[in-house]
């Protein structure tokens, strides 16, 4: 039951990923591909009946994660109190950014929130990168299964490390560059004109960053975290998750220069969908793993709630989801158009 | 570790107070919204349907703000009450993560179809957007409620081998006898803040003499559904509140009345301040025998006072619970008499030439949003010492490795933040309403989300 859980917490962070990584790339090459107000509002109503939606995942992969492993949410929540916070901060300000942005027309209004809503989009990419990055890596956890980390300390692996060192670090610059990539195959595929043309050169540099600091971050992961290699040479078909990864990027590199959009945004959702299962799978047993003593470690076995919720939450828990999937398949086909950067006619 | 309490308190409170100055309204404007289409489709006027693109814009405002705020709460829970998350989460994470997948996914999918979609859509396509919307918010309100009626009152729970609380049953979590009670009388609250607010918009219009026919549309929607409201929310659903309350927390019954002294006949008080030293109220103005019917129905019962408790199990800040009770009792008699009057005006055909009675309408704006504040500051500081009635106290609950540095940090974030936050909202709002409801397109013709 907690094995199954595991899967679908991931599962429901994976959706989370995929549809708040497009409108948060989106957001991060907000001022580079449109330059006048026509084509902003182009990128942003190409997100913008959706974007709260996507959030949704979030709270979704929250509340999930409270009610299956209350152990990991509890430790995990108040040991990385700082820079949840902060994103929290971020989370707050990108919202508004983007609904308060439409309401008054001023030069000064309109380009103030335009870059709220690029630097909040772009922080939060990172963030969330090295959130991934530091449950990778494992925390300090005490014997009580709690945990402090201040937001840096000197930037090294160790005991005393903070949420930012190389490592983490190297993590927030891979989903800096994967969700931009992301966000700009999403453009690619829902706009024309010149934010088309300036997404897909935009598609085609990021491509290498990801490529490089990919690589990069799989090289550093297996001698930051042991239990990765270990679950690899023990379970050889784990090895198909990282392929995933690779077929999504040269899928990219393939689909990109030859205007096939929509394939190239799917390219880029199989490369997320690599990377975050081929993590998923790596750290496996483990929830949070511990830097100080292995057996402080949260497992899913000593993280998760009682057998009764988990069985009862499966239940109602799939209808749910099921319900939801139903509701995005019907708004996004509602909306599934590409947006022009003529005025809008969907509205009243 | 006290300090450090004190902060995580004040963090949450401050929280949670500030995001349900959101909540209250969409709830209730949610129905209100549903009524207008209503009456649009069954009129087919366009008058209802600009009506409704009004209030909409307003409601886009709020549930962005809503939005926003609500996130960070979601997350308290684990940030600064992990021994609390990790002890309890097993049962208040379902309800709280059943209200992330049945309503938000509904709420939010269905807002952007409701917003942007009317022309697609058709009428009754945009009538039902609008109903699920209501039904979102509405079932997200009742998810919360259960979680909090849970932590009032707890029920269907076991506890595990290391002394975790597990879930035993989740229809006794789901059908808590708190929650009903609790989700009537809170959502009545909210659909009383969404009637005073159309009611004051409303009658600012009348007053003004600009957009009068919309006012009188908006008056007469507000006070039709709001002293149906007003009267409800004391009797049964506030009623029933309260013998619950005498119930099963008989000690936050005698603190909020300012019961120092076990009575027979207990008399009820209106006014009087509560000294703590002497363990009496000050100048009181009292009904005898009163307390003891409205808790019993019979006007000579005993009512425990909080001399009969002991001092450790008193709430820890009475004058804090027994003003706000009282604010929100008093301001609830209020809101029937002005709803009354006003009913009664309106079916007499004179509400609308009544400059006074618009006058009243118009500046009791406020007072709802300090009344279910007031009310909510009840609940919460009434269920003290407990952070779950009677299983955990409040202090046993705090996030172990946070330091009251780092509390005060992110609380000193959210207050500057919200600052701007409500700026941001009170501008943006006043903007709507000075353009009103009118056939020109808002310059902030909702191009992307509300």
């Amino acid at each position: 039951m907690g094995t199954v859980w595991y899967c679908l917490v991931a599962l429901t962070l994976v959706f989370y990923v995929l549809l708040d990584g497009f409108d948060l790339g989106a957001g991060i090459l907000h001022l580079v591909v449109a330059r006048t107000g026509e084509e902003r509002r182009q990128v942003l109503r190409s997100i913008g009946p959706v974007w709260d939606g996507n959030e949704v995942w979030l709270l979704a992969t929250g509340g999930t994660l409270f009610f299956a492993f209350p152990a990991l949410y509890a430790s995990g929540f108040s040991g990385f109190y700082l820079p949840l916070m902060i994103v929290l901060w971020l989370l707050v300000l990108r919202g508004i950014s983007i609904e308060f942005r439409n309401h008054v027309h001023s030069q000064v209004w309109t380009p103030f929130w335009d870059f709220v809503f690029c630097f909040s989009s772009l922080l939060l990419a990172i963030f969330y990168g090295a959130a991934l990055g530091n449950v990778v890596r494992g925390v300090p956890l005490d014997a009580h299964g709690y945990f402090f980390e201040p937001l840096w300390t000197n930037f090294r692996l160790g005991e005393e490390t903070g949420i930012l060192d190389w490592y983490t670090i190297v993590a927030g610059l891979v989903a800096f560059f994967a969700l931009t990539l992301h966000g700009a195959a999403w453009l690619l595929w829902k706009t024309a004109g010149p934010v088309h043309e300036r997404a897909r050169r935009v598609a085609r540099v990021t491509w290498w960053g990801v490529a490089v600091f990919t690589v990069a971050v799989t090289w550093l992961t297996f001698r930051v975290q042991p239990q990765v290699p270990a679950n690899l040479s023990a379970h050889p078909w784990g090895y198909v998750f990282p392929a995933l990864a690779v077929a999504g990027l040269v899928a990219l590199r393939w689909f990109v220069p030859r205007q096939s959009d929509g394939k190239a945004f799917l390219a880029s959702c199989v490369y997320l969908l690599g990377m975050l299962s081929s993590v998923v799978f790596g750290l496996y047993p483990y929830v949070l793993p511990a830097n100080t003593n292995p057996a402080y470690a949260l497992t899913i076995s000593n993280a998760k709630a009682g057998d009764y919720g988990l069985r009862i939450g499966l239940v109602w828990w799939s209808i749910g989801m099921a319900l939801a999937i139903g509701y995005f398949v019907f708004l996004y086909r509602h909306f599934a158009s590409k947006v022009s950067t003529e005025a809008d006619h969907e509205g009243y | 570790m006290e300090d450090s309490l004190a902060i995580h308190r004040l963090h949450f409170a401050f929280t949670v107070t500030f995001h349900y100055i959101f909540p209250q309204l969409t709830m209730g404007l949610a129905l209100l919204l549903v009524i207008l289409k209503t009456l649009a489709l069954r009129t087919g006027s366009e008058h209802y349907n600009r009506a409704a693109r009004f209030w909409a814009r307003i409601f886009g405002i709020n549930f962005v703000l809503g939005v926003v705020t609500g996130i960070p709460m979601e997350f308290q829970f684990g940030t600064n009450w992990a021994q609390f998350s990790r002890a309890a989460g097993g049962v208040i994470g379902q309800t709280l993560a059943m209200e992330g997948v049945f309503s938000f996914f509904l709420e939010s999918s269905f807002l952007g179809l409701f917003l942007f979609g009317e022309k697609r859509l058709g009428p009754k396509g945009h009538w039902l957007s609008a109903f699920l919307v209501f039904l979102g918010s509405w079932l997200s309100g009742y998810f919360i409620i259960a979680t909090d009626a849970w932590m009032q009152h707890p029920v269907g729970y076991a506890l595990g081998p290391d002394g975790e609380i597990q879930l035993a049953s989740v229809s006794a979590l789901l059908f808590n006898r708190w929650a009903l009670w609790q989700y009537a009388h809170n959502m009545i609250g909210a659909v009383q803040t969404a009637c005073f607010v159309m009611a004051a918009v409303g009658a600012l219009y009348l007053l003004s003499g600009r957009h009068e026919t919309y006012g009188r549309t908006f008056v007469r929607v507000a006070v039709i559904v709001g002293v149906v409201a007003s009267i409800t929310q004391a009797y049964p659903t506030g009623d029933a509140q309260g013998k619950m309350i005498a119930h099963d927390q008989p000690v936050t019954l005698a603190a909020m009345e300012g019961l120092f002294e076990t009575q027979q006949g207990a008399p009820l008080a209106i006014l009087g301040q509560p000294d703590m030293h002497k363990k009496r109220l000050d100048n009181p103005l009292i009904v005898p025998g009163m307390l003891s019917f409205l808790t019993y129905r019979r006007w000579t019962a005993a009512v425990r006072g909080l001399d009969r408790f002991p001092e450790q199990d008193w709430p820890d800040k009475i004058l804090l619970l027994y003003y706000s009770y009282h604010v929100m009792v008093g301001l609830g008699t209020i809101f029937i008499a002005v709803m009354f009057v006003a009913a009664l005006l309106l079916w007499k055909r004179r509400l609308y030439s009544s400059r006074w009675m618009l006058w009243v309408l118009m500046l009791c704006l406020p007072f709802p949003y300090i009344a279910n504040t007031a009310g909510w500051i009840t609940a919460e500081v009434g269920r003290q010492p407990w952070l779950i009635y009677g299983l955990m106290r409040t202090r046993a609950g705090v996030s172990p490795q946070v330091s009251s540095g780092n509390a005060w940090f992110t609380i000193i974030g959210f207050m500057g933040m919200y600052t701007v936050l409500a700026i941001l909202f009170l501008f943006l709002v006043y903007r709507e309403i000075e353009h009103g409801p009118g056939p020109a397109a808002a310059p902030a013709a909702v191009e992307v989300r509300a």
